[in-house]
């Protein structure tokens, strides 16, 4: 059996003529099977293939359609390949450590099943939890199941799903609805795409389960525009599971009847919020609603909904098939369970990744991720997204976990985390995301809408050299006051980048008032110094200064003229020994 | 403008996929965005009547969602994204390179309307940071060089058409 990974990263990788040449050399021999599957686990190092030979694994990384002609002539032989291996279920590896170090239960099937065969996941114990649910089980036990196993939504709020369930259940109402989450507009997060793309039915599966616990007969998923591959997917297995009668009237045999459609985004963050989602799927712009109106009472068309993200929706059916105990015994007390996190950034290993709740920052970036690129000095990590916060290398011991990320001014948010470096600057990092929030602000409300504005340009200032002595005085009370009065999450949680960059790297701010950037990234806030001691004279930062002041001859050390230097930050990044760093403009 | 749009099929066609109802509008709209690469003034009006929504609720929609445009785009969209990861790994220098060479700024698009450039946020392919989307090609792992290099190959198709 040969797999190859063809979600949208193997895609992007290059994987379709590594795919063309395997399946042009084995077709017709029918003693291996070339599969197409989702999200393998190991994303830097697409595009990925595995060979199942005898019931041993054996990934092949950063394969050329070249190699991959010689994985197939070696089948053919009955061999294998010695070279490009980064995974080996018999042998070291390279990379043995980043799969096996994880726990995928909802991305179990990604990288396994073709996504596009719903023969593969009946094959892994698909829609029995389904058939289980609706042929034995009541309702009320179905919703207590859920409350019992402690599944907290997986969305960003980390709202206790059963309770959710229960609340739409006991609502008054005759029609109501569920609906799947797939907006994913954090920048940074890819694990619902590598869900939906890797093993479209169990959201499905999850969704006939949650429907028949609430009492719905219609389910939405709402695909964001920019994942045409997740709503073709997607759409193939409602189709088949149509045909298979999982969805429809009378779905194994009871009086349950259910169906699902998939709804397109068009480009707007705000409508990951819940309400603005379901304003959306009315035909509406995505303009959100008060937050003590209740969906579960009064949702889309103001019927009783569940919107769940459908990271929680593909835990449903696991949780129904091995039970809350089981659930429970992984992850931390108020965080039982998994978690995919796209890990991304200034890392060496950068992808996704499933892990139980409460694994350490330190051990996610670290030993997971490899540690930091070039190996330079990890500085922050951003969770949760342009909703979260930048937490500092003194807190890397923190276990990841809904309630020890917001108590530490962050979130775990859908399970973005960026990775920084010494290179990155913080109070750029809030700039970006407040440029991002201003941009995506629906502009209903007075808080969001100018407020977001007013940061924005104070933060602009700051690193546009514009920066005034009290500017994050002022950052600060304007953040605090947006929290408090802004209509929906978007607005409340964007105070979070600011007040945690505020709160754990404030000498950077008190730099920038100054007019300094002590990362070498805003422009013109620093000039670049070598530091003589460590300068080897390889002229790389000469061959790309665009002003020209950077002198030194071959082997010899090499010096930056301050005041031709524009502080444009490309030789920081250039030099191969780590010679140069951002000084302060009027640095005697 | 002509009302060609309007009385072209394509439009006629969309519409008949939907039935007449107002939460299809987004639905409605995205599919005539894909059509034409924009929306035609005139299919506002048509939608409208199909639908039985207000045209100023259509014109909202078509304000609201990014991906819906009044003005037309280009035959190829360049998306670069700004994604946190594509922009730590160096995406605002492609985007620059990118916008110099086409002679337009991001949002704008080529005056022989072949390409949009584009920012968005996070096309969800991470792990090959800094990446950028043409179309529905996704291409990863760029440098100012590499983009241009991508770009200038589709002009050279583009102009052998």
């Amino acid at each position: 059996m040969v797999r190859i990974g063809m979600a949208s990263c193997g895609i992007a990788s290059g994987a379709v003529p590594v795919y063309e040449e395997l399946r042009s050399i084995l077709a017709g021999e029918s003693s291996v099977e070339v599969k197409r599957v989702g999200c393998v686990g190991l994303c830097f190092r697409e595009p990925l293939v595995e060979v199942d030979m005898d019931g041993v694994r054996t990934i092949y990384g950063d394969v050329t359609p070249e190699f991959a002609a010689q994985i197939a002539r070696s089948l053919l032989k009955g061999e294998l390949p010695e070279s490009h291996i980064v995974y080996s279920d018999k042998a070291e590896a390279p990379e043995n450590a980043v799969l096996d170090g994880q726990m995928r239960v909802v991305l179990k099937n990604s990288g396994i099943i073709d996504p596009e065969d719903m023969g593969d996941y009946v094959a892994r114990g698909g829609y029995k939890a389904a058939k289980r649910a609706i042929s034995e089980m009541q309702p009320e036990k179905i919703i207590e199941t859920i409350e019992e196993s402690g599944l907290r939504g997986r969305g960003g709020g980390g709202f206790p799903t059963g309770r959710k369930w229960r609340a739409c259940r006991e609502a008054e109402g005759d029609i109501k609805y569920v609906i799947a989450n797939g907006d994913e507009g954090d920048p940074g997060a890819f694990m619902d795409r590598s869900l939906m793309e890797g093993d479209p039915h169990s959201v499905v599966e999850g969704m006939i389960i949650g429907a028949y616990a609430v009492g719905a007969g219609r389910g939405f998923i709402y695909v964001r525009n920019e994942y045409p591959l997740a709503v073709k997917r997607l759409s193939k297995a409602i189709e088949d599971a149509r045909r298979a009668g999982f969805l429809g009237r009378r779905i194994f045999g009871s009086g349950f009847s259910f169906d699902i459609e998939i709804c397109r985004g068009g480009g707007a963050f705000v409508c990951g919020e819940s309400s603005a989602l379901m304003r959306s799927i009315e035909g509406l712009p995505g303009v959100p609603r008060v937050k003590y109106i209740h969906a579960t009472e009064k949702g889309l068309w103001d019927s009783p909904t569940v919107l769940n993200n459908v990271e929680t929706w593909a835990n449903v059916p696991t949780i129904i098939e091995k039970g809350p105990e089981w659930f429970r015994s992984i992850g931390t007390e108020g965080s039982p369970g998994t978690k995919v996190f796209s890990l991304v950034g200034k890392v060496k290993k950068s992808g996704l990744i499933e892990v139980p709740m409460g694994m350490t920052l330190k051990s996610v970036i670290f030993s997971l991720g490899g540690g930091i690129l070039k190996d330079r000095t990890f500085k922050a990590v951003q969770t949760g997204g342009p909703s979260g916060g930048c937490l500092p290398a003194s807190l890397l011991d923190l276990p990841v976990d809904f309630d020890t990320l917001s108590s530490a001014g962050s979130m775990m948010g859908s399970g973005g985390m960026i990775v920084m470096d010494e290179r990155t600057c913080m109070v750029d990092v809030a700039r970006y995301f407040i440029d991002f929030l201003s941009d995506e602000s629906c502009g209903k409300c007075v808080p969001c809408r100018e407020g977001l504005r007013a940061i924005q340009k104070v933060l602009h200032d700051l690193t546009g050299g514009r920066g005034r002595k009290g500017d994050d005085e002022l950052l600060k009370d304007m953040a605090e006051r947006l929290a408090e009065t802004a209509l929906c999450g978007l607005g409340k949680t964007a105070a979070n980048p600011v007040l945690s960059t505020l709160r754990y790297f404030p000498e950077e701010y008190a730099e920038h008032e100054d007019g300094y950037c002590r990362a070498g990234v805003c422009r013109g806030l620093f000039v670049a110094s070598i530091d003589e001691g460590l300068c080897v004279g390889c002229g790389s930062c000469k061959a790309l200064c665009p002003a020209g002041a950077i002198s030194g001859r071959q082997k010899e050390v090499h010096r930056i003229k301050a005041s031709a230097c524009i502080g444009c930050g490309s030789c920081l990044d250039a030099c191969p020994v780590g010679a140069i760093s951002a000084a302060r403009r009027d640095a005697p | 403008m002509t009302s060609r749009a309007t009385e072209a099929p394509e439009t006629e066609e969309i519409l008949r996929r939907y039935p007449p109802d107002p939460r299809h509008l987004l639905s409605i709209l995205l599919d005539i965005q894909a059509e034409h690469r924009y929306l035609p003034r005139e299919t506002l009006k048509t939608v409208s009547d199909y639908l039985r929504v207000p045209e100023a609720q259509v014109y909202a929609m078509a304000t609201f969602y990014k991906v819906l445009s009044l003005k037309p785009k280009g035959r190829s969209s360049i998306k670069v994204c700004m994604g946190t990861a594509c922009h730590l790994r160096g995406n605002v220098e492609v985007l620059r390179a990118l916008g110099e060479h086409l002679g337009i700024s991001p949002g704008e698009t080529t005056s022989d309307r072949a390409f949009t450039l584009e920012v968005v946020y996070c096309l969800g392919c991470c792990s090959l940071a800094p990446a950028m989307m043409i179309d529905e090609a996704v291409y990863g792992r760029l440098t100012p060089k590499k983009a241009i290099s991508i770009v200038e190959e589709l002009q050279g198709k583009v102009m052998a058409k």
